[in-house]
């Protein structure tokens, strides 16, 4: 068995988005090749479960509704075309401030993955409806698919590489390692961005369809229940749910 | 996805300036809808007007006793919202029966009331049928795969569903509707701002295509107190409604004063039932004043091969939300 295919170390690979250039360094896992690197058992045809998930980002995209490749030649023709149409555009990511120039077509999503190779954001549906793109924009929870970058100019956008403050991982991440909040990994990065947008709604004092009474004094008490409605709008194909909500739970109790 | 060209507007006057100068112009909000639509090529605005800017985020107060809902307050901050929560909680649990919370966080009132149907049909392009996408073209769904469809006010071009929680919600509180145009201000009562297909169902409403919403209106609310919205679908969160009801009673003890009834997921517009609502005035609350204002509810129905599971579905959702309205539940 190649090294790759230690679950261990390739899920912890995932959650902290190893697959980012701009994070690889100082969380570099042992025993977890590095792209490009073929040295040890890896085989030309050997494809990394890193690998997979960036190319998998693509592919899934469209599938959803039967158009296989449809996003992945929509993606493409934007890029191919942006200087056409191409206007400048400020974004503040992580921290970090960024000039490029876009396509008004580019969605933040495209604009991470594509132009900034952010990739630990992840391409699931791209029409809204898994949750896999999730950031968060003025620390709110929003699909980067459904937004156009040329309109988040001024926006604080953060995305899963900007949540851990050096080799200290957030909270959150910290509880879907404890509470094995994940399988393939796939969706995680999402789950956890939606996760950590949910615990500032809750302590801002926020309702939810299942919350017995809108009225009631004080913050809502985050029942299993309640992060079940939260997290709604992240699908884990996995299913690795029960984790998921163990892990909100704690994360909630601990930050 | 259509090239456009994009701009920003900082002043609602400007942003319908900017709509008046070409057809091919579209808002953008919030974008759940639009840009969607827009990667499936079902919408192809050549300028994209974006008003995310605008000031139209507020809620607030108004004079009369009733309650301004900016167009460009998000969903998620509408239903949040102490003022909605206490004085409308039909509103509240409407919006937040809809999406998931990131959409909710992105999407506004003004293009919540906006969205266009989910039917399969209108949302492929691969479908040649389609009246509302295409007038003239036909529709897909009279003879297709219509589960999701409309069971009242459809047409034999149109029998589309509107897709809201929220707009449910409005019809019952009897919500207006703020639209500022070239020739200035006019207000639309919600009951009047969504259209039934007929023969144009490429019209969803009658906002006209140069006019922007400035705000949602609610009237002060006797309905607080013993209101309800019940959604069945086919998961319990993140879905589509089949059914929705928006229920609401006044009562004086155990009679019942007034009361509003508003369907969702069962026609082309939020479907409200002025005769089921008549027929629970002066009656005591319970089950068979329910059961008879369920039944006036869905008179006239007309089902098709795959829908007609919501006749029933319907009547059982309405005397479930009012049985949880009048606090029998």
């Amino acid at each position: 068995m190649g090294p790759s295919n230690d679950p261990q170390n390739s899920k912890n690979a995932d959650i902290v988005n190893a697959d980012s250039g701009n994070t690889a360094k100082g969380t570099k896992v042992p025993g977890v090749p590095e792209r490009g690197d073929t040295s040890g058992s890896r085989c030309a045809w050997d494809v990394t479960r890193r690998d997979f998930t960036k190319t998998a980002s693509v592919l899934t995209g469209g599938m959803v509704l039967g158009m296989p490749i449809l996003s992945i030649r929509a993606a493409a023709e934007i890029k191919a075309s942006a200087s056409a149409h191409a206007l400048p555009v400020l974004l503040n990511i992580n921290g970090q401030k960024h000039n490029l120039s876009l396509d008004p077509r580019v969605t933040l999503l495209d604009t991470l993955r594509e132009h900034l190779a952010l990739t630990g954001t992840k391409k699931g549906c791209d029409h809204g409806q898994c949750g896999a793109c999730t950031v968060l924009v003025n620390g709110r929870r929003i699909n980067s698919c459904l937004a156009l970058a040329v309109a988040h100019q001024g926006d604080e956008i953060t995305t899963v590489e900007g949540l851990a403050k050096g080799d200290e991982l957030h909270p959150v991440q910290t509880a879907f390692f404890e509470y094995d909040g994940f399988q393939c990994g796939y969706c995680t990065p999402g789950q956890i961005c939606s996760a950590v947008g949910l615990i500032s709604e809750v302590k801002k004092g926020s309702v939810s369809a299942v919350t017995p009474d809108l009225n009631k004094e004080g913050t809502v008490d985050l029942t299993p229940d309640e992060i079940r409605e939260r997290m709604s709008g992240n699908i884990c194909r996995c299913g690795a749910y029960p984790g998921i909500v163990q892990a909100v739970q704690f994360a909630y109790r601990n930050s | 996805m259509n090239p456009f060209e994009y701009q920003r507007v900082d002043q609602s006057q400007k942003a319908v300036n900017a709509i008046v100068r070409s057809k091919q112009a579209k808002f953008l909000a919030g974008g759940t809808n639009l840009i969607d639509l827009m990667k499936l090529e079902v919408e192809r605005p050549a300028h994209l007007v974006d008003i995310n800017h605008l000031p139209l985020s507020n809620i607030e107060q108004l004079p009369n006793g009733g309650l301004r809902l900016g167009a460009l307050a998000r969903n998620s901050d509408t239903a949040d919202h102490p003022l909605v929560r206490k004085n409308y909680p039909l509103l509240s649990q409407a919006i937040l029966a809809g999406a998931s919370p990131q959409l909710r966080n992105m999407a506004t009132n003004g293009g919540n009331l906006l969205q266009r149907t989910r039917c399969y049909y209108f949302m492929d392009i691969g479908f040649p049928q389609c009246n509302k996408r295409a007038p003239g073209s036909g529709c897909g769904a009279i003879e297709g795969f219509n589960r999701i469809h409309a069971i009242l006010g459809a047409s034999d071009q149109c029998i589309a569903t509107h897709p809201s929680d929220m707009c449910v919600a409005l019809t019952a509180l009897e919500a207006q509707v703020r639209v500022l145009g070239p020739r200035g201000e006019r207000m639309i009562a919600m009951k009047d701002f969504h259209r039934l297909p007929g023969n144009t169902p490429q019209m969803d409403t009658n906002l006209n295509p140069n006019e922007l919403i400035l705000s949602i209106d609610l009237p002060s609310s006797p309905y607080a107190a013993h209101s309800h919205y019940l959604k069945m679908r086919d998961r319990a969160s993140y879905a589509f409604a089949l059914v929705s009801v928006a229920a609401a009673l006044d009562l004086n003890g155990d009679t019942i004063h007034s009361a509003r009834i508003a369907l969702g997921g069962v026609a082309h517009k939020p479907w409200r039932s002025e005769e089921a609502e008549a027929a629970l005035v002066g009656k005591p609350v319970g089950p068979e004043a329910f059961a008879a204002a369920a039944e006036q509810a869905v008179q006239g129905a007309k089902t098709y091969k795959h829908n007609a599971f919501k006749v029933v579905m319907a009547k059982r959702s309405i005397v479930r939300a009012l049985t949880v309205a009048g606090g029998r539940a």
